[in-house]
């Protein structure tokens, strides 16, 4: 369910460094927290190149502590610009937040669980872990893979939750995580819940795809941050308006394309919804689908992309939007 | 101090009754609980299955649908839903937004009600459902009905809580003047109370003395007792009955008489409606099916009576809208049986500070 933000007024309380990169900041709304279910998140309205916008954080944890809730940002150099932001944030700072909402469910009915994290993909897990083992009998086992031990947040928390049940996989030690791996944790009751960059969610969702499991027993969030490929600026021509754009490093073709003046449909701004996809006519480089609306066959066409979050890299891009009336 | 007459907040974190058992087949059916729209069927398997009543995408209600196999298909474009509430088919696209889900509230079977828990999920233990064990066990036989009343559930538990109106609501079968006049105890704990009135060496009432004849034929003169007793936040079950005079009722030996349960569980629908599911069950003559019939038929009518004034209440609640009740002596049991649900409401809605 979707719901309609309230937005409040609350105060960084503390600021935390849980690892190289990943800032554990905690917000104190005004008027006191509300409960929520794990795997929710909430909106935070961030400053970006002077403008607000939206960006969602996981809560960690199971429940609000002192009236505040928890969230970790993880500093991406190639971000664009929440990060940034949330890391200038200061002890005492007022920002606006939303009430929690949920959009990643935990299932209560099932006795055996697989939480699947890549890097700060942990943050909706680490309370799923705590509030399985807290309030069910149930077996769970988390796989946290990651780069190596100081760039992954909560370690030591979760080793004290799941004990032996914490798989964790260092990429810079282990080298690449073969995700066929998962397997020897699941079977074909287990609910699996899976967060982390989009490359690694792919690659999961797609042997979990090919497995005789069911479809529906693997539950993703997607935050819609990150490609196969680091951002980079590219121009956008459309021969239809005789206009070439240019799209910086920080900032998605969406924005750049209401920026010119060019209208495009849009909704959910993180390439789940497909309303904001555009006709690729041409292209010189890489397109990098960061989106989870296309399948992967209609990735491989490139014949669209959605706006909001795919990128070009290595080259330019000409497309058409839906616009057909007098130029 | 809260207001009683208007007091219409409900716990969410409780095990409500949304159906009767026979209610929910595997076919869709509509209801509200706590002013949540919900879905029920019960799959193949014969597992109940409980969802938000909405779809993800554009809100219709689901039971305005249909049912394929398990899978719920939306009535407007077609979405489909798992028994989970996850999304598994959207028309004209080959993928499945991962966030389209409805929300599967936990539910149960048993004591012949589907209940449903309308809060967190994770604090839903079956364990916590009432107690209405006499709906099902084989040394009682009984069975109920479900009305739907325009009015607060708390004015049905009110109502159960004190049975000096069977005096005045019921004259013709269970009240009389023994029952305004005989006096009670009221007991409490932190989630239940307890109300109990002996009335003893009476001449038993038209209804009682029917059935005490069933068992035993006989024009002496019995003890009567009532034993309402509510579980948090909306059950009240009553035991009820009357033995021969002199045969040790009181102190607990009932078998020279006749005993039954009244069972009774409300459930919120809206502040102004509930749905309030009822139950006679007896320890005597269980054998005999024409006699639960008759019983849940006069049951049927007497409560008729009780639906007449709580509706008629609720509409005088509303058209004196500053208007506080009065409580009498008579009250305890409803006044300890609110406060009860208050602190449940309390509780459940208290910020983290």
């Amino acid at each position: 369910m979707r719901f309609r933000n309230n937005w409040i007024d609350a105060k960084v309380s503390a600021i935390e460094d849980k690892a190289n990169n990943v800032r554990q900041i905690t917000l104190k709304p005004i008027d006191g927290a509300e409960p929520f279910t794990v795997g929710s998140h909430i909106d935070v309205s961030v400053i970006i190149n002077d403008k607000p916008e939206i960006r969602s954080y996981s809560l960690i944890g199971t429940q609000a502590t002192e009236g505040a809730y928890t969230i970790a940002v993880k500093r991406l150099e190639a971000s664009r610009g929440g990060s940034k932001y949330m890391w200038t944030l200061e002890v005492d700072n007022q920002i606006k937040i939303s009430q929690p909402s949920n959009h990643f469910e935990l299932n209560y009915g099932v006795s055996d669980y697989l939480l699947i994290a890549g890097g700060i993909g942990i943050t909706p897990l680490v309370g799923m872990a705590e509030e399985i083992k807290k309030k069910n009998q149930a077996t769970v086992n988390m796989i946290y893979v990651g780069v190596n031990p100081a760039e992954m947040p909560y370690i030591d928390r979760l080793k004290a939750v799941l004990g032996n049940n914490l798989h964790l996989h260092f990429s810079d030690i282990d080298g690449l995580y073969e995700v066929n791996r998962i397997f020897e944790l699941a079977n074909k009751n287990t609910g699996v819940y899976l967060c982390g960059p989009l490359g690694f969610m792919n690659a999961i969702r797609k042997a979990w795809e090919n497995s005789s499991f069911e479809n529906t027993n693997l539950r993703y969030e997607t935050f819609g941050a990150s490609g196969l490929f680091a951002p980079q600026t590219f121009k956008v021509k459309l021969p239809r308006f005789n206009r070439e754009i240019e799209v910086a490093e920080n900032q998605s073709m969406l924005k750049a394309l209401e920026e010119a003046g060019i209208d495009v449909m849009y909704d959910c701004q993180k390439g789940e919804c497909g309303l904001c996809q555009v006709n690729i006519l041409e292209c010189t480089g890489d397109i990098d689908h960061r989106d989870f609306f296309f399948s992967e066959k209609q990735k491989k066409q490139n014949k669209k992309m959605c706006a909001c979050v795919s990128r070009v890299a290595n080259g330019d891009l000409v497309i058409d939007t839906s616009y057909r009336g007098k130029v | 101090m809260q207001s009683f007459t208007i007091n219409e907040s409900f716990p969410m974190n409780a095990w409500y009754a949304a159906a009767w058992d026979f209610e929910v087949k595997n076919t869709l059916l509509h209801r509200k609980v706590c002013n949540k729209p919900i879905l029920l069927y019960r799959k193949k398997d014969g597992t109940p299955v409980a969802l938000e009543d909405a779809c993800w995408h554009r809100l219709l209600p689901l039971s305005k649908g249909k049912l394929k196999n398990d899978t719920v298909v939306c009535g407007y474009h077609g979405l489909e839903y798992n028994s989970d509430g996850r999304c598994t088919h959207m028309p004209s696209q080959e993928t499945i937004n991962p966030s389209a889900c409805v929300r599967a509230y936990p539910v149960v079977q048993k004591y012949r009600y589907v209940w449903v828990w309308m809060g967190n999920p994770a604090l839903a233990d079956v364990a916590k459902i009432p107690d209405l064990h006499w709906n099902d066990d084989p040394d009682w036989a009984g069975d109920g009905k479900m009305i739907e009343v325009k009015c607060n559930y708390r004015l049905v538990v009110d109502n159960l809580m004190d049975l000096t109106h069977e005096t005045f609501v019921h004259s013709e079968s269970i009240g009389d003047e023994h029952v305004t006049e005989a006096p009670f105890d009221v007991f409490h704990d932190d989630n239940t109370a307890t109300v109990s009135r002996w009335m003893l060496g009476i001449d038993p009432p038209p209804f009682w003395k029917s059935q005490l004849n069933k068992k035993i034929k006989t024009d002496e003169k019995v003890d009567r007792w009532q034993i309402i007793n509510f579980q948090a936040p909306c059950t009240v079950t009553i035991d009820v009955g009357v033995a021969l005079t002199g045969t040790g009722a009181p102190e607990g030996d009932r078998s020279q008489g006749v005993n039954g349960y009244v069972l009774n569980t409300i459930t919120p629908m809206t502040s102004q409606t509930c749905m309030y599911f009822w139950a006679f069950s007896r320890n005597y003559n269980i054998k005999d099916q024409s006699n639960t019939t008759e019983l849940r038929d006069g049951v049927s009518r007497i409560f008729f009576q009780d639906e007449i004034i709580l509706e008629a209440q609720q509409i005088a609640i509303n058209e004196n809208p500053n208007r506080e009740f009065y409580n009498l002596n008579i009250d305890a049991g409803a006044m300890w049986a609110r406060r009860i649900t208050d602190k449940m409401v309390e509780a459940e809605q208290q910020k983290n500070q």
